[in-house]
């Protein structure tokens, strides 16, 4: 059992106590909301006659739905209206602050919680989002919940829950060119499967981690969940504290040198137990892509798609419905793939510093006839800070579309969706079948740097040789 | 508050690892502001592309309320509306060789059983209810016992979930409220709560 990691410090001190089912009550400190997950909870308080306990520690925004072209209300599809409409009265009615669009600070629920400052070290945080592991990557403990236990958050600011197994995976060394974070947690989860890290914490350590910026350790907590764990975190650090600095709803004056001495004092201790380590070396991961329809069916760029006799046995029947339904034969190199459409955006790489990599790639160059390549920032203040960097323009002049913040094709609940058997090459986090829109549309994985790279090449590409082009 | 302790009926298989919450209901359905309705729209991708072969179009398994399938069941999304559109077509408990963490949570927080079984017995089951669709079968969290026919197996689930559907405690919201001192109590020891209140 692990001993003297920050899970169980943060474990430990968010304590309320021993459910009689021998599960722990535990609190809450940051509970984030948006429109899909949830109107049925706050409608579950309503029958229960349940008032919302902390309304101060619940922050909602609107994500999913967002239309990234036309945004004027009533929206065009009259579902997202109706949703929309229920989280400004929801949260009108329980006194709960809203970044609704226009506001300046809506977004991704997991772009703007750390950009505005709200998510800090030590805490316990929850959202009704598989990728709340982001958090993690500022050293809380963050997980995605349902429904139900949203509706537990709102009225107790607690829920029941059994601790979970801790996991260090370290690894060390500095990455090579054209290798980004994106390819870090697709390697860890091509080698450790997407469903090693079930019942387990990921904590990611060692020295590639720590010259990691903090969006960077951002995109590798996000898929945490990928490899099947509900949380990933990385020790607070100076970077994790010069991030925070300054930001809205850090703590100010003399409130920031006591945070900064408790944040220190919650990392994990250097003789703490785990139970698990796993380790890897930074100079063994290439640009990864995923072929298949798991985010573990992943390859280096310069391999071909594995043979079946080269997987275990209990991974084949899983490849083979993926050779089927991606059309790509065993053994055919993944570079080269012709590709439909390039989605640059999402809770995993719709950050400032993603958009600055792809338009490195893009700047000077176009998009490949043929291809609908658009870019999503990840929050209004992305798009802000992009367009007074001149990223937008950047993109615009290389032929890709410039849009409006949200979710938008990573999971297709807006009307950005691919066509038919359209194959995205996507920043995004998932690959599962018809996950972006469509029921038989296919979706590659991939570094933002990487989906510019397709973008401009048409097919799936190595960025390495677009970088040394320049 | 209910006690869960067995559910008996038929069986259902679905053959496959690493099911996925889009799989079990696309995203275009979770526009919604209830769950009613997500009964049919259950796999609906699946379904429409197997033209009635899917075991849950399938008539011999229509009624069925104990789904059998295989490793990392419901992993991706935290939508609660996957296990919702399950049960709400008909399933009272699931028995698989392994679930994703946040789908086992939310089934929990609904009432239904997850339990998991050594590939074998899951092979066991599956091909049992394919040959036999209406062999009853049950699943016993007294005795941890899964029974088909004649076949009888040892199932797992994690002690804290087993004593809340034993006790009838599963949901857990009643008993979370009821510590509002205690969680007062802890949340006065947490530094950060005053230094970063998030009123705007």
């Amino acid at each position: 059992m692990s001993k003297g990691t920050l899970f169980d410090k943060v474990w430990d001190l968010h304590t309320v106590g021993t459910l009689a089912s021998g599960q722990t009550q535990l609190f809450i400190g940051l509970h984030l909301i948006h429109e899909v997950t949830s109107p049925q909870a706050f409608a579950m308080l309503r029958e229960r006659g349940l008032k919302v306990l902390f309304p101060n520690r619940t922050i909602a925004t609107v994500d999913h739905i967002v239309p990234t072209e036309n945004q004027a209300r009533p929206f065009a599809d009259s579902l997202a209206e109706e949703m929309m409409q229920a989280l400004e009265k929801n949260c009108q009615d329980n006194d709960i602050t809203f970044y609704n669009v226009g506001c300046g600070n809506q977004g991704i629920v997991h772009v703007i919680a750390p950009e505005l400052g709200l998510t800090q070290p030590g805490m316990t945080i929850a959202c009704g989002d598989s990728h709340t592991s982001t958090h993690g990557a500022f050293g809380a403990i963050a997980f995605g919940i349902g429904t139900s236990q949203v509706r537990d958050v709102l009225a107790s600011q607690t829920l029941a829950l059994s601790k979970l197994k801790v996991r260090k995976i370290e690894v060390n060394g500095t990455l090579n060119p054209g290798v980004y974070a994106k390819d870090v947690i697709l390697h860890i989860i091509r080698t450790l499967g997407v469903k090693g890290g079930v019942g387990y914490a990921y904590e990611y350590a060692g020295t590639t981690f720590e010259q990691m910026s903090m969006e960077e350790r951002m995109t590798v907590c996000n898929m945490a969940i990928e490899g099947g764990a509900r949380c990933g975190y990385i020790n607070p650090d100076a970077v994790t504290f010069e991030y925070l600095k300054g930001r809205d709803f850090a703590p100010h004056g003399a409130s920031w040198d006591k945070a900064v001495e408790w944040w220190t004092h919650i990392r994990s201790d250097a003789d703490a137990d785990y139970d698990d380590v796993v380790v890897f070396d930074a100079a063994e991961i290439s640009p990864t892509v995923t072929w298949g329809i798991t985010p573990g069916q992943g390859i280096a760029i310069n391999q071909p798609v594995p043979l079946p006799n080269d997987l275990p046995a209990a991974e084949r029947p899983i490849a083979e419905e993926a050779y089927q339904y991606m059309d790509l034969s065993p053994g055919t190199p993944i570079q080269g793939t012709k590709i439909d459409v390039c989605f640059i955006g999402s809770c995993t790489n719709g950050r400032i510093s993603d958009l600055r990599e792809a338009a490195k790639i893009a700047k000077g160059r176009h998009v490949a006839e043929g291809i609908k390549a658009f870019v999503v920032p990840g929050s209004e203040r992305v798009k802000q800070q992009a367009e007074a960097e001149g990223l937008d323009r950047i993109f615009l002049d290389a032929g890709f579309e410039w849009r409006e913040p949200g979710c938008s094709m990573c999971l297709a609940m807006n009307p950005d969706k691919l066509q038919g058997r359209q194959i995205s090459a996507s920043s995004s986090n998932r690959n599962f079948k018809g996950r972006q829109g469509s029921s038989s549309g296919r979706t590659l994985l991939m570094s933002p740097a990487m989906v510019a790279a397709a973008a401009i090449t048409g097919q799936v590409s190595d960025v390495r040789s677009l970088l040394a082009s320049q | 508050m209910s006690q869960v302790k067995t559910v008996l009926g038929r069986g259902i298989p679905l053959v496959g690892n690493d099911v996925d919450t889009d799989r079990i209901i696309p995203a275009r359905f979770l526009r919604c502001v209830t769950f009613d309705g997500l009964g049919e729209q259950v796999f609906a991708d699946d379904r429409a592309q197997t033209h009635g072969q899917h075991p849950f179009d399938q008539p011999q398994y229509q009624g069925a309320n104990i789904l059998v399938v295989n490793g990392n069941f419901g992993c991706g999304s935290s939508r609660e509306h996957a296990p919702q559109a399950i049960a709400k077509w008909g399933i009272q408990a699931l028995v698989g060789e392994s679930f994703a963490e946040i789908f086992l949570g939310n089934c929990v927080a609904m009432g239904i059983p997850c339990v998991t079984a050594d590939p074998n017995t899951v092979k066991q089951l599956q091909e049992r209810l394919m040959a036999s669709p209406e062999v009853p079968i049950q699943v016993n969290l007294d005795t941890m016992q899964v029974n088909c026919g004649d076949f009888s197996a040892p199932i797992v689930m994690g002690d804290g979930a087993k004593n809340m559907f034993l006790a009838g405690t599963w949901d857990a919201c009643g008993q979370l409220v009821a510590q509002a001192d205690a969680i007062r109590k802890t949340a006065a020891q947490l530094p950060y709560l005053s230094w970063s209140d998030v009123v705007a």
